[in-house]
């Protein structure tokens, strides 16, 4: 390919820069997708500061609680507003985590598989659905939607009747033994900076139990794990060439192909994305359960979806962001944990769910009209 | 040498049984501006696609520099230098500018797995070509959307000579512009081809192709009527040659018997 090099370095001096920065940055702001969430999560933080600000919600243990709660949504929330961005949904996210359940813990606790090698069964299986979700969207051209319900009465029934012929039961306890002196398992299932909370513990800083140890142990793992993926995510999107391309086939997937993105390529590398998301999602939950439940994740798809929404990714792709998905999940996780500090009744939750993504939805598309409208 | 960069001789098209191109044949030097005319259907959209890579011709070859070509993919044609604007643009209005003009082609820098998209470089690359279409993008980071018309036609027609267009294929670049959107763009054109381009202009508009084209292929239901030199015919020869010429005659004489009928 022929690239003509220009000299770039003739326009430095040439006012560029200053130009730039006549931009407000209240405009800037305006511009960038989470900018709703981000509104959001201060009003939520506000509302139960008021509320249930001294209950004990805002307290170590209480905060850990309702940050593992946003933690774990947001790690498949990531996942989901990527693969949004690119233009697809994923509706088998829920019935990957109950897959990947199984998958851990059958082979490990019938088959006998040390615990490390059936976590890296359950991630294989994962790529695997994932690829055969991708591959179905991309070379049939149906609707992620259809491809991906399929998917999620397909896996959630293969769940249940793989582990009710092998097992006889609907559950696969028996897995906390196995956790110690896995060289893998440790990755979702140690507390860390557990020093520090020893620590504040010891200075009479937070509350302890009876015995004299911290209520508050550590910083969980899922957590560990949604600040990693948020900032990978955030860095793939927006720092490298494949985030072009993942907008670029969101955005408009005939323009990117004419132009030479690898849309295909890309759509099906989100799709294992979301697959493996799930399975981070299911060993996390698992190992620190100790058990494999056939119904685990069930809905989850829906509230990822929710969580990215909320965060500013449009449902028709091309727009949205990480920042903003791991904001929605810290709204909804607070508030599915803030409201048992309040007097309302936790059935409200839904009810603030579904109302919180209309809400963003209207506002999205407020944006969007902006960000594309012409002089 | 020969003095044509690129040649399409006999190229012909069949879709089953429908004959979409017979025989169409066109050359093209350097810094030539070749306007293809043609009415709907004319088989103007298959001739763009055949000479992008999409179609393979039925019949007949395609020389550039002298050598035989046979394009497998679009991606060929666009290696060689046959840069393809389709009508819509190739361009994703929630994008950034920058993110636009190297969609597919992202500069690169870091160490390898580390690679990072090298966003300041392509923000200055693409600041400064639009600057000199004259465009002034005060940011390159605002979204494609807030463009007009015939800006983002430039950012596409730009995006092409950048990666290496030898050989523009323009199609319909001014058919969803007002008078001045259009006249911003077909001078963009003029000056490409003063650089040393070929550009095919496709066009159902004899009043914009007219005055910026060197030659006219007119294309009339799958077949090139001819190419003629802009001193060898006028503007009216040119409109009346498309298929709507003869029906406006047409129009224009039952109006006229309409007229005389009421009159009387």
């Amino acid at each position: 390919m022929s690239v003509k090099s220009e000299s770039i370095k003739s326009k430095k001096d040439s006012g560029q820069d200053e130009r730039l920065k006549k931009i407000s940055p209240l405009r800037v702001l305006l511009n960038r997708p989470e900018l709703g969430a981000l509104g959001g999560s201060i009003l939520v933080f506000i509302f139960f500061g008021i509320v249930a600000g001294d209950t004990g919600m805002f307290s170590a243990y209480g905060t850990l609680n309702f940050l593992d709660v946003s933690a774990n949504l947001g790690i498949i929330a990531i996942a989901a507003a990527m693969l949004m961005i690119g233009g697809e949904f994923d509706l088998s996210i829920g019935s990957m985590i109950g897959f990947a359940g199984i998958c851990i813990a059958i082979p490990a606790i019938y088959w006998g598989w040390p615990l490390w090698t059936s976590i890296i069964f359950a991630f294989a299986m994962a790529v695997l659905i994932g690829y055969f979700n991708g591959i179905m969207v991309v070379k049939t051209g149906l609707p992620s939607f259809i491809v991906t319900l399929a998917m999620l009465f397909i896996l959630r029934g293969a769940t249940l009747a793989i582990t009710r012929l092998i097992t006889g039961r609907t559950q696969v306890p028996g897995l906390r033994v196995l956790i110690e002196d896995d060289p893998i398992a440790w990755l979702f299932a140690t507390d860390t900076f557990q020093w520090l909370f020893t620590w504040l513990g010891s200075m009479k800083l937070i509350a302890l139990r009876t015995d004299g140890t911290p209520l508050a142990t550590g910083i969980p793992p899922s957590v560990i794990w949604f600040i990693a993926l948020t900032l990978f995510a955030t860095w793939i999107l927006m720092k490298t060439r494949y985030g072009n391309w993942i907008f670029a086939s969101g955005g408009d997937k005939v323009g990117a192909t004419n132009v030479g993105v690898p849309v295909g390529r890309v759509k099906i590398s989100l799709f294992i994305g979301t697959a493996v998301a799930s399975t981070i999602f299911a060993c996390i939950q698992v190992l620190d359960a100790g058990s494999a439940d056939t119904m685990r994740g069930t809905l989850k798809e829906l509230e990822a979806i929710a969580a990215a929404v909320v965060g500013g990714c449009l449902l028709t792709g091309g727009y949205g962001s990480a920042i903003g998905a791991a904001l929605g999940a810290i709204i909804f996780g607070t508030v599915s944990m803030g409201i048992f500090y309040t007097d309302v009744d936790t059935d409200w939750f839904k009810v603030f769910l579904g109302a919180m993504m209309l809400i963003a939805v209207v506002f999205n598309n407020y944006i969007r009209k902006k960000v594309t409208e012409t002089k | 040498m020969s003095e044509y960069l690129v040649q399409f001789n006999n190229i012909s098209k069949f879709f089953g049984k429908v004959i979409a191109l017979k025989d169409v044949t066109m050359k093209l030097k350097k810094g030539e501006i070749m306007c293809l005319l043609g009415d709907n259907g004319a088989g103007k959209s298959t001739l763009i696609k055949t000479l992008a890579g999409v179609h393979k011709p039925d019949e007949g070859e395609i020389i550039f520099e002298d050598q035989k070509i046979v394009f497998d993919s679009p991606r060929d044609a666009l290696d060689i230098g046959i840069g393809t604007v389709y009508q819509d643009l190739a361009l994703v209005s929630l994008m950034s500018v920058t993110r636009n003009f190297f969609m597919g082609r992202e500069p690169q820098k870091g160490l390898p797995f580390f690679k990072t998209f090298d966003i300041e470089k392509a923000n200055t690359i693409a600041a400064e070509r639009m600057g000199q279409i004259g465009i002034d993008v005060r940011d390159p980071s605002q979204a494609v959307g807030t463009m007009s018309g015939g800006e983002r036609q430039c950012l596409a027609i730009s995006r092409a000579i950048y990666f290496g267009a030898k050989v523009l294929v323009l199609d319909e670049p001014t058919s969803a512009l007002g008078v001045h959107q259009a006249s911003m763009v077909l001078k963009y054109i003029v000056k490409a081809a003063s650089q040393g381009l070929a550009v095919i202009l496709i066009t159902h508009n004899v009043h914009h192709a007219y005055p910026v084209g060197n030659s006219f292929t007119v294309l009339n239901r799958g077949k090139s009527m001819g190419t003629f030199q802009k001193k060898d015919i006028s503007r009216e020869k040119l409109l009346s040659m498309m298929a709507g010429g003869e029906e406006l005659d047409k129009l224009e004489v039952e109006l006229k018997e309409m007229d005389r009928i009421e009159n009387n």
